[in-house]
């Protein structure tokens, strides 16, 4: 057999992987995407116990920033696919029904990334928190504010403003965990990468394909988030 | 919870612990050569050296780690005939230096730019009073740039030191059998999840939490111009009397 050229491999041609390794990037931005929001959530909670006045909220929450930021991401994503796969199975017995359930991979991994990144986020969130200026809050809350509008008109958009920077950490964070993924089966790209190295004996090829597109994506975010962060800033005049 | 399980799980996990470390420390070893190597490449103010340790920081800060494992254990499998020919078949055949040299890679580019900030934190004014002394090239790094600067970046490099110890767990990915290989192989032997996990998860945070007590402690020890003055003997002494 003639030996195929890089292009010919990677490319959209009838023996090309092209198309496959496009849908499995798409897989990566989505669980990617998915973990990030619910990072966000998690995160936007955890602050809130960290900043809240209640002794029992705050070490909860400083004991699962701790946790979760010092064990390895690949231990959380087994705890989640065997221990989920666990789970539905003792429930599915509950209705009858036998043998092993299998977690969906894509919900594995965007729980697993949701939860490590929350624990990211959550810091960030409150480091943000506390730039915003002790005076406005007052000034919110004596023109009669009430917590959630003034959480949604004062709060949110500024701590946003200030999240943005550490946000665009924790994003490149989390797409690079999202090829940890892969060990339980979701076809993202490097599981992709994987299946082609397997069947055309190319890994190099493959895997060098995966780190350019990885690189691509870091680079596209990176510059998404710069602007993200110039639009923000727009109304802020900065010292220096 | 069954403690008896997490007792002997506990003990099973425990003969990981060395190649964890082992692993670790290997490959933080070389990183930190290679980092300052790469961190003066970038100060250098020589153009090419400059792209190259910036584009090097750039691709291996910006892929996952473990396409980087993947790259170095099977990718380079293709080109075995050559590697053979040249006698380094031998190393990119062991999983364990694979992993070590992808590791010291990645901690490389990381660690490059810890030092490059705490090499540019050193201020002008010291380097130039050194400079008045007569001091100059090695002797002045030995003395004044590089004790500043390794205070200076101490606290991120102990942060990378925890991430370097997180980021061993990929290897068990490439068959190596340390802490988390192990606790996957007894998850899918005892579907036991849960409980595998607390016990793994509380060693990876001990050995953790003394790597960062190690580093404080080493913080403290090379900032004594930061602490205040021990309280002369003698007047404590005169209390008593």
């Amino acid at each position: 057999m003639q030996q195929l050229s890089y292009f010919e491999l990677i490319g959209f041609g009838p023996n090309g992987w092209g198309n496959a390794l496009l849908i499995a990037t798409g897989m990566t931005l989505a669980v990617a995407l998915c973990g990030f929001i619910a990072g966000a959530v998690i995160g936007t909670l955890v602050a809130w116990a960290k900043l809240s006045s209640s002794i029992v909220a705050r070490s909860l929450a400083d004991g699962y920033t701790t946790v979760l930021r010092g064990i390895p991401d690949l231990l959380v994503i087994y705890l989640f696919y065997f221990g989920g796969s666990a789970a539905l199975g003792a429930i599915g017995s509950l209705f009858g029904a036998e043998g092993f359930i299998g977690m969906p991979a894509f919900v594995t991994g965007a729980i697993a990334i949701g939860i490590v990144s929350g624990a990211y986020q959550a810091e960030v969130f409150r480091g943000a928190f506390q730039v915003v200026s002790r005076g406005e809050l007052e000034a919110a809350r004596s023109v009669g504010m009430h917590r959630w509008l003034m959480f949604r008109r004062v709060v949110a958009p500024q701590v946003l403003r200030y999240a943005i920077p550490g946000l665009g950490n924790t994003w490149q964070l989390i797409l690079k965990e999202s090829a940890l993924i892969s060990v339980t089966g979701l076809v993202e790209l490097l599981r992709q990468s994987h299946i082609a190295a397997g069947s055309t004996r190319r890994p190099f090829d493959f895997y060098l394909t995966a780190a350019i597109l990885y690189l691509l994506i870091t680079w596209v975010s990176t510059t998404l988030f710069q602007r993200a962060e110039t639009y923000s800033m727009r109304g802020i005049r900065r010292a220096s | 919870m069954d403690f008896e399980f997490m007792q002997e799980t506990f003990l099973r996990l425990l003969s990981g612990v060395p190649l964890t470390l082992n692993l670790a420390f290997t490959s933080v070893a070389f990183g930190a050569v290679l980092a300052m190597l790469i961190a003066l490449m970038r100060m250098s103010g020589v153009r090419v050296l400059e792209a190259f340790a910036k584009g090097y920081v750039f691709v291996f800060r910006g892929s996952p780690l473990l396409v980087q494992i993947f790259l170095i254990y099977y990718g380079l499998g293709q080109f075995r005939p050559t590697l053979q020919e040249w006698g380094l078949w031998s190393f990119f055949r062991e999983p364990y230096w694979c992993a070590i040299l992808a590791l010291t890679l990645n901690t490389g580019a990381y660690a490059s730019e810890i030092f490059r900030g705490g090499l540019q934190a050193v201020p002008a004014q010291q380097v130039e009073a050194a400079r008045a002394c007569g001091m100059s090239g090695f002797l002045l790094f030995r003395r004044i740039t590089f004790p500043i600067a390794l205070r200076q970046a101490l606290p991120a490099y102990g942060s990378e030191l925890i991430l370097m110890v997180k980021a061993t767990s990929l290897a068990s990915i490439i068959t190596m059998m340390e802490i988390t290989g192990i606790a996957a192989k007894l998850i899918s032997q005892t579907f036991r999840a849960v409980e595998v996990f607390i016990v793994a998860g509380a060693i990876y945070l001990i050995l953790n939490f003394i790597i960062t007590r190690l580093i404080m402690a080493l913080e403290w020890w090379l900032s004594p111009h930061l602490r205040h003055p021990p309280v002369p003997k003698a007047s404590v002494e005169a209390v008593h009397v």
